[in-house]
């Protein structure tokens, strides 16, 4: 495999940025389980630290869980029919639509928060509630889910399937329901494990949004980032690892299974 | 209920909460630059006045000196994983993979591990060597959320390349690096171009990489923010924004034209 100095050279890049990404991810891990990370590991190692950041932040980890939920079930409800309404009418119009609702995934999240502010800051009950939070995050991962279902629709046959349906007499909210969506789960699928994991780790907007009442896990961080000790920061930010790993595991073996279902 | 009011039935949802929370704030936003003591004179100002011209120049500067790294060593990588295959393959993978889930603070934080006061760099080096808070360190930290969008997007272009065209060049006499040069860069092209403006773009954008690092250092996202929270200049906030906004969704759009489908954009 190493027969050139330009492979050399290639493999020696790939791991120092292999080394890059990951030794400050271990550093995080080893400094959140060790009794003081300035005198190293021979201190001793503890879940101290772990403990104290259950105490200090479950309520933001709880929040983040809740706000992701229920993201998945706007998103499901607002997303799964919108990808089936472009599904059946390709063209000019839902290229439109798309690039539309797409926006926030080009408009930096800072700035769709100012936008939100200026709208809602003012209604008092919605300001201060997590469901304007909630708005920000559907707003940031609705693109996703359309995406992701309208890929799998477009791809499938979806218009013979529908005939036969409708000879057989089904009306169209029946052959959504009995045809569209089953044959498009995968989508689905890929889609829902990307807005949750996209939804606890959401910060720009969240950052803008949250009351000091409401924090989520990454403003937690952020905050344990600004003002708690460095074995604190890491065992929150080990936390968060521990939450959201498995689910970019998953993400991403659902997405890759469903560009496989496609071919 | 017939088929055709069914399916414009589907997008009742869409439509009302786009309607509400998308498009109704972004029209807000637009007059509200425009709502100023300048009134439309305030984009005018932005380069006019030294502290806005000079965000703005820096913010470019630093995305573009990112975009080129992050091209620079997700290229290298790109290539050399997809063409070649060895035990740990997949584990290096899923190693620069792994940051695509991280908001922006924890980049800000990794970065804070690798060279801030009780950062592994001090550590293990003689003297005091501290750059997590300069303009290096906010430029290690785009580069660190960079690395994986931009390897994503090159790997699958380079996949789609036809090994016969390397082996073509080969039996032709071509030496290695006639065949990066002539085949592989222009085959890989586009894909680069596409890559090159997610990474230009969210690195434009980066908030949160640079709520934890940019404490001396003016970014348009760290000036948008104090202008608000801090200063209270609305007009001047909504104006960079709408700014910011455009060029983002620029780039984007030209990602769009050279490779469909954009990766996630955030840090």
């Amino acid at each position: 495999m190493l027969k050139s100095p330009a492979k050399i050279l290639q493999l020696a890049v790939t791991l120092i940025a292999c080394a890059f990404l990951l030794v400050p991810t271990l550093q995080s891990v080893l400094a959140g389980v060790t009794v003081n990370y300035f005198q190293g590991v021979k201190s001793g190692l503890t879940l101290k630290w772990i403990w104290e950041v259950w105490d200090l932040y479950a309520a933001s980890i709880f929040l983040s869980i809740w706000l992701a939920f229920c993201c998945l079930i706007c998103t499901l409800i607002i997303g799964v029919p919108a990808a089936y309404g472009l599904a059946r009418n390709p063209g000019r119009m839902s290229r439109v639509l798309e690039e539309f609702i797409s926006l926030p995934l080009a408009i930096p999240g800072l700035a769709l928060a100012l936008a939100l502010l200026q709208v809602y800051g003012s209604v008092q009950g919605f300001r201060a509630h997590w469901s304007f939070i909630l708005v920000g995050h559907v707003l940031y991962t609705l693109p996703f889910m359309v995406r992701a279902v309208l890929s799998v629709m477009a791809a499938i046959d979806l218009k013979t399937l529908e005939e036969g349906a409708a000879s057989l007499g089904a009306p169209a909210w029946r052959r959504f329901i009995d045809i569209a969506v089953p044959n498009a789960l995968p989508g689905v699928l890929a889609g829902s494990l990307t807005v949750v994991t996209l939804s606890i780790g959401e910060f720009n907007l969240t950052w803008m949004l949250h009351t000091p009442f409401l924090k989520t896990l990454p403003v937690g961080l952020a905050d344990s980032y600004a003002s708690m000790r460095l074995e604190i920061a890491s065992a929150y930010t080990l936390v968060f690892f521990i939450m959201i790993v498995p689910l970019l595991m998953a993400m991403q073996w659902a997405s890759a299974r469903a560009q496989r279902i496609l071919k | 209920m017939s088929s055709r009011t069914f399916v414009a039935l589907c997008f009742l949802p869409l439509a009302i909460f786009t309607l509400a929370f998308l498009a109704l704030p972004l029209v807000r936003l637009i007059l509200a630059s425009g709502e100023g003591e300048a009134g439309w004179g305030v984009y005018l100002e932005i380069l006019q006045k030294p502290r806005y011209l000079s965000t703005l120049i820096q913010t470019v500067v630093i995305s573009v000196l990112v975009t080129i790294a992050a091209l620079a060593v997700s290229t290298t990588a790109g290539l050399f994983l997809v063409r070649n295959r060895f035990p740990g393959r997949g584990t290096l993978l899923s190693i620069l993979t792994l940051p695509l889930a991280f908001p922006g603070v924890v980049v800000g934080f990794m970065i804070i591990l690798l060279g801030g006061r009780q950062g592994l760099i001090n550590q293990i080096t003689p003297g005091h060597v501290v750059f997590a808070y300069s303009a290096f360190g906010l430029f290690l930290g785009y580069l660190y959320f960079s690395i994986p969008r931009v390897l994503l997007t090159v790997m699958a272009a380079a996949e789609k390349i036809d090994p016969a065209l390397e082996e073509a060049a080969l039996t032709l006499g071509a030496s290695p690096y006639r065949i990066v040069c002539d085949v592989l860069l222009p085959a890989l092209m586009p894909a680069m171009i596409a890559a090159g403006a997610i990474a230009f773009a969210t690195a434009m954008g980066a908030f949160g990489t640079a709520f934890t690092l940019a404490t001396n250092i003016d970014v348009l996202p760290m000036v948008i923010y104090t202008e608000f929270t801090l200063a209270a200049n609305i007009a001047m906030a909504s104006a960079l924004s709408v700014i910011l906004g455009l060029v983002t969704w620029a780039m984007l759009l030209i990602a769009r034209s050279f490779a469909g489908g954009t990766v996630a954009a955030g840090g």
